[in-house]
């Protein structure tokens, strides 16, 4: 199968397979109308199979919420058809807006306007927990 | 200082060291500070009952010299109006100097502390934090064993509700040299995160048992909580395990002679009664040290530490 190269844009690469829908809600790729290619079980040497996003438009990426879905994603940045630019994602310290704390007897399951929020209670095992109740986050 | 206390690892050791010498120095001789926090006022908002830790907070404030504005009980607050805790803690300390709160909703005094302009002492929130008691806990053992380093304590009872322990817990991490044993049923085991977090994560020596009498000997502290009946579907589990874990003569016999018994209060019937008298008693000297440490941690946070010369 061939996807043209994009001249001015962003490709994710290295994604698990099977997760570059959840990646694609949680960028709202819906709603650009720029060209967006959804590539699903690439092979891949290294990780088998894999997914791939190629977005035909230049905009700001929330890295933090990409590398909580998936800190395996590497993100190239392409400026007139060559890489500029290519950053290897971490496990974000914390996460704002991008899940939302399942414990009842937390305050933002009340308080209006509340962000939800949380940090990296360990990083080994990736675990995030609710900043105000310390609730650990279950997908 | 912070200008707030959430959770008791808002304080680094340093911070609970100065703390608690200022606790021990108020026990001295209190008279010498009881107009320090003259015309300032304390506003205790509990939006959930409380007894001891209430009038704990307004004795302290009382003892200092300073004024207690509050509302007699959770139903008439304006909470029960829709108003939000922001607003409210915005409104109160535009009232008050400092702000004691207690609330049900875990996290709700984190979020009251963006807002607060005055400083913000969390009194409890639910069932996640309640820093003044580890503050009162840490005190009872550093008066009664002149240290918090190098000790076996045993945690015994419903581990895995009970936020004292866990709190406490975490604070106690920090020292050298401290082991932990759990006492507790398997329905009531200390919490995996907590094993994997904090005791495993920082190769901390525990071990968790199901009676009282194997470790007995082994223990500096021993702190006990209620068994609650709550947390159990089947009543028949509860009469047995309620049990299990009563502390009386018989078991002290297996003690050793300088063990500091704690208990964060109310008790029901976990410790019966006949070992009020024992010297090793100490859950009353706890509510005793509460009231100091309270005083402390008000003096820290108004920035009136340093008014009365130390003996």
């Amino acid at each position: 199968m061939k996807v043209d190269s994009i001249v001015n844009g962003i490709v994710l690469d290295h994604i698990t397979a099977g997760k570059v829908m959840e990646v694609y809600d949680a960028l709202k790729l819906d709603k650009l109308d720029c060209s967006v290619a959804i590539l699903k079980n690439v092979s891949s040497n290294k990780m088998g199979k894999k997914d791939i996003l190629k977005i035909d438009n230049d905009f700001d990426i929330d890295l933090d919420v990409l590398g909580y879905i998936d800190h395996n994603i590497t993100v190239s940045y392409i400026k007139d058809g060559k890489t500029a630019e290519k950053k290897h994602l971490a496990l974000p310290e914390r996460i704002i807006n991008v899940e939302k704390c399942k414990n009842p007897r937390c305050i933002t399951s009340v308080e209006r306007g509340l962000d939800q929020e949380f940090y990296l209670a360990n990083r080994e095992k990736q675990i995030y927990r609710c900043i105000y109740c310390d609730t650990k986050v279950t997908k | 200082m912070k200008k707030s206390i959430i959770d008791p690892m808002d304080l680094s050791v340093e911070e609970i060291s100065d703390l608690l010498d200022l606790a021990n120095d108020i026990m001295k001789d209190r008279t010498r500070y009881q107009d320090v926090a003259k015309h300032k006022i304390l506003a205790t908002l509990f939006f959930e009952p409380s007894t001891r830790t209430r009038l704990s907070f307004e004795s302290a404030m009382l003892s200092l010299g300073g004024s207690v504005l509050g509302f007699p009980n959770a139903n008439v607050s304006s909470a029960t109006k829709g108003e939000s805790v922001t607003d409210t803690i915005w409104t109160v300390s535009c009232y008050s100097d400092i702000i004691a709160m207690r609330h049900p909703k875990e996290g709700a005094p984190r979020v009251a502390m963006r807002r607060s302009k005055v400083p913000l002492i969390n009194a409890g929130d639910g069932g996640h934090n309640h820093p003044t008691q580890t503050l009162t806990d840490l005190l009872t053992i550093q008066r009664e064993k002149g240290r918090l380093n190098n000790l076996t304590v045993g945690f015994c009872g419903d581990l895995k509700f009970g936020r004292t322990v866990h709190s406490l817990l975490k604070a106690l991490s920090r020292y050298e040299g401290v082991k932990f044993v759990f006492i507790s049923p398997e329905e009531l085991k200390l919490p995996e995160y907590l094993k994997e977090d904090l005791l495993d994560a920082k190769h901390l020596e525990y071990k968790e048992v199901r009676t009282m009498e194997e470790v007995m000997g082994e223990l500096d502290i021993l702190y006990m909580t209620r068994v609650q009946q709550e947390r159990f579907f089947n009543e028949q589990d509860y009469l047995r395990l309620r049990d299990t874990y009563i502390l009386d003569l018989n078991k002290l016999e297996l003690a050793k002679k300088d063990l500091t018994i704690m208990h964060p209060l109310p008790r029901v019937n976990e410790i019966s009664t006949e070992v009020d008298d024992d010297p090793r008693a100490c859950y009353f000297k706890q509510v005793e040290n509460g009231r100091y440490v309270r005083m402390a941690l008000i003096l820290t946070l108004l920035s009136l530490d340093h008014e009365v010369e130390r003996l």
